[in-house]
């Protein structure tokens, strides 16, 4: 297991490239701790396999380095780097048996057989193919496929890092979870560095200590599940996380409060020298629907099963709130929010707090 | 299953059938009367029953003449499929290159049997051709035209030069639809460049190799104008094969009793081998 140093890496996919919209990654410079699960999440297209890509050495960045417990692997092939990655869709050797494809990481490596028995059988019993052993591994169905693949990522003891590309996305929702926590109890017995990317923020939220949030080949965020929800550091991050996302709408600052249209609203203290284009986020969780504050209409209600979410509109801008199931929606409905919940953006980026004054 | 019969469905097949039993079935039924009966011209014929048949099958000349096919269509399988696999492997993926690779590889294709005959019959010509002058200025003593063995080799180069393209290129279709996330995976799980063409590349290939080895047996068990072209089955009879010899019979000397009963055996020879090749590859994939 080793410590991941992203040394201000920046990767284009095309020859000599220029602006910064010609970065597929644009400077991501970040430390992955030894033993540390994490995950990376973001939308498609948002640099999220790149990084994965250059980190177990498949592609070779454009610039900055890569180091493992501060040796510079930038230039090492992949196998130099010890590296276990299991990919999106299956990758499977159809010719050979369910075993064999899971010794096969292990017999290149020449390590010995009785080694690579013992190794094997415990992670089909892991992976529930016991039964399947010896078939080939042609004709098994999706899951059982990227279980395999799963497997073989998992299979070797000695790697830096297991690396795994949006495993679960064949797999069906209820093997899911049960593979997911597989995952992280490994995590905790063995203490691998694992990277996890993903798109689905329950995945990402689930499986890792620390989430790395990546936006238009970008890193905007790195934090625990927590952070992300009560402090997104940029509106994308509240946007993205949290189901509905944040509402964020145009505001204006005087002191210890915000404006938006005509209502004002306190803040819990006064934003550092905001500047640019100023923005008030709250996420659905901390509007409180009821009699008092400002007044709203109500646009429609969603119930999604646990809470409902009241779709409404405050000085013509869209605003959701989350309502418990047995909530009361008044006739004359109106929201106030939560100090603790309401952040402050300029150009879109998070301004912290000054002392309460 | 619950199937619904209409005859008036027969009326579909119609014209297929007519299509088939006129390009196909009733010539092969005239070969079918020729090979029973004899005739001295006039459209005189007398029925002759099993005579040619068992005359062709206790001849040397067919023995001979089949002898020799069955080992030109051995060697240039072996020469022909690891050669191709080999050029699919090294041809480039992406890239100006490909064009270039698939524009130069389907060249020799597209030439007309008999033009690739006498490129070569001129090639190998010790007075005017390149390789011939050449081979003899070097001090090679080859000449095609005396010589059994040097036939064969011109024989065979010119197969090898003229389909070998074809198993590239069936391999090279194999070959790029191998998702790029298998190499990825190969590689971290330390493959071997061995492993990868064992394990990756192979199983991936070995549909089209299967439909590249019968096509090219039955193409080369069936060669005809380019050696008839280039050494017209010489010297003596060293490159005569069967179709060859069939020609010669039928055309040359006439016979047309036993060039019929000949081409019966030869077309039986060839179903029956293309049928153990079919046999062989569908259960190959059916058992994995």
């Amino acid at each position: 297991m080793a410590r991941i140093d992203i040394d201000h890496i920046r990767h284009a996919y095309g020859p000599n490239p220029k602006a910064p919209k010609d970065y597929a990654l644009k400077e991501v410079h970040h430390t992955f701790e030894d033993g540390g699960a994490y995950a990376l999440l973001g939308p498609s297209g948002c640099g999220k396999t790149t990084l994965l890509n250059i980190m177990s050495g498949l592609v070779e960045p454009s610039e900055g380095r890569i180091l493992f417990d501060g040796r510079d692997v930038t230039r090492l092939s992949t196998q130099e780097r010890n590296i276990a990655q299991v990919f999106q869709f299956p990758v499977i050797y159809d010719t050979m048996t369910v075993y064999d494809n899971l010794a096969f990481p292990l017999r290149n490596r020449g390590v010995p057989e009785a080694e690579v028995d013992r190794k094997v059988r415990e992670i089909i019993a892991m992976i529930d193919l016991e039964k399947w052993s010896r078939r080939k591994a042609r004709g098994l169905t999706a899951d059982q496929k990227q279980k395999i693949s799963l497997g073989r990522g998992l299979v070797r003891s000695d790697v830096n890092a297991i690396l795994f590309d949006e495993p679960l996305t064949v797999i069906d929702p209820h093997m899911k979870w049960q593979l997911r926590s597989q995952l992280k109890q490994l995590h905790r017995r063995f203490g691998y560095t694992m990277i996890y990317v993903t798109h689905d923020q329950t995945e990402a939220l689930s499986f890792a200590d620390k989430v790395v949030v990546m936006f238009e080949g970008e890193t905007v965020q790195i934090g625990t599940p927590a952070e992300l929800f009560e402090r997104p550091r940029h509106t994308f991050v509240g946007y993205f996380i949290g189901s509905p996302g944040m509402n964020v709408m145009p505001a204006a600052i005087d002191g210890t409060s915000a404006r938006v249209g005509s209502q004002v609203i306190a803040l819990p203290g006064r934003p550092a020298a905001p500047s640019g284009s100023i923005e008030l986020g709250i996420r659905p969780e901390f509007v409180r629907l009821g009699r008092e504050g400002m007044p709203v209409t109500i646009e429609k209600i969603e119930d999604v099963g646990r809470h409902r979410i009241v779709r409404t509109r405050l000085e013509g801008r869209d605003l959701a709130a989350i309502v418990p199931e047995d909530g009361d929606i008044p006739a004359d409905p109106r929201v106030a929010f939560d100090p603790a919940g309401i952040n402050i953006y300029a150009d879109s980026w998070r301004v912290d707090y000054g002392s309460a004054a | 299953m619950n199937k619904t019969w209409n005859n008036r469905a027969w009326f579909m097949v119609l014209p297929v059938l007519l299509l088939v039993a006129f390009s196909a079935v009733i010539p092969l039924m005239t070969v079918v009367n020729y090979s029973v009966q004899d005739t001295f011209g006039n459209n005189q014929f007398f029925w002759a029953g099993a005579e040619w048949f068992e005359e062709m099958l206790t001849s040397d000349r067919f023995w001979l003449a089949m002898g020799r096919n069955l080992i030109f269509s051995f060697i240039i399988l072996v020469i022909e499929i690891p050669l191709g696999i080999f050029i699919a492997l090294n041809m480039p993926r992406k890239g100006w290159g490909v064009p270039v690779c698939l524009v130069l590889m389907a060249l020799p294709l597209l030439i007309p049997w008999n033009v690739v005959g006498t490129i070569w019959q001129v090639f190998g010509r010790v007075d005017i051709g390149l390789l011939g002058y050449v081979a003899n200025a070097l001090g090679f003593d080859y000449n095609y035209v005396n010589d059994p063995f040097d036939a064969w080799v011109t024989v065979i180069v010119m197969d090898v030069w003229h389909w070998t393209s074809l198993v590239v290129l069936l391999c090279y279709a194999g070959l790029v639809s191998i998702p790029d996330a298998y190499y990825q995976a190969a590689k971290i799980d330390g493959a071997s460049r061995w492993a990868v063409f064992r394990y990756i590349q192979l199983p991936k290939m070995n549909r089209v190799l299967l439909i590249a080895v019968l096509l090219r047996f039955m193409d080369s068990f069936m060669i005809y104008t380019e050696p008839f072209v280039v050494t017209g089955g010489g010297p003596g009879n060293s490159t005569t094969f069967l179709s060859i010899d069939l020609v010669k019979m039928a055309i040359g000397q006439f016979d047309l009793g036993p060039a019929a009963a000949m081409s019966i055996i030869y077309f039986l020879i060839i179903l029956l081998m293309s049928w153990i090749f079919y046999t062989v590859m569908t259960n190959y994939d059916a058992e994995k």
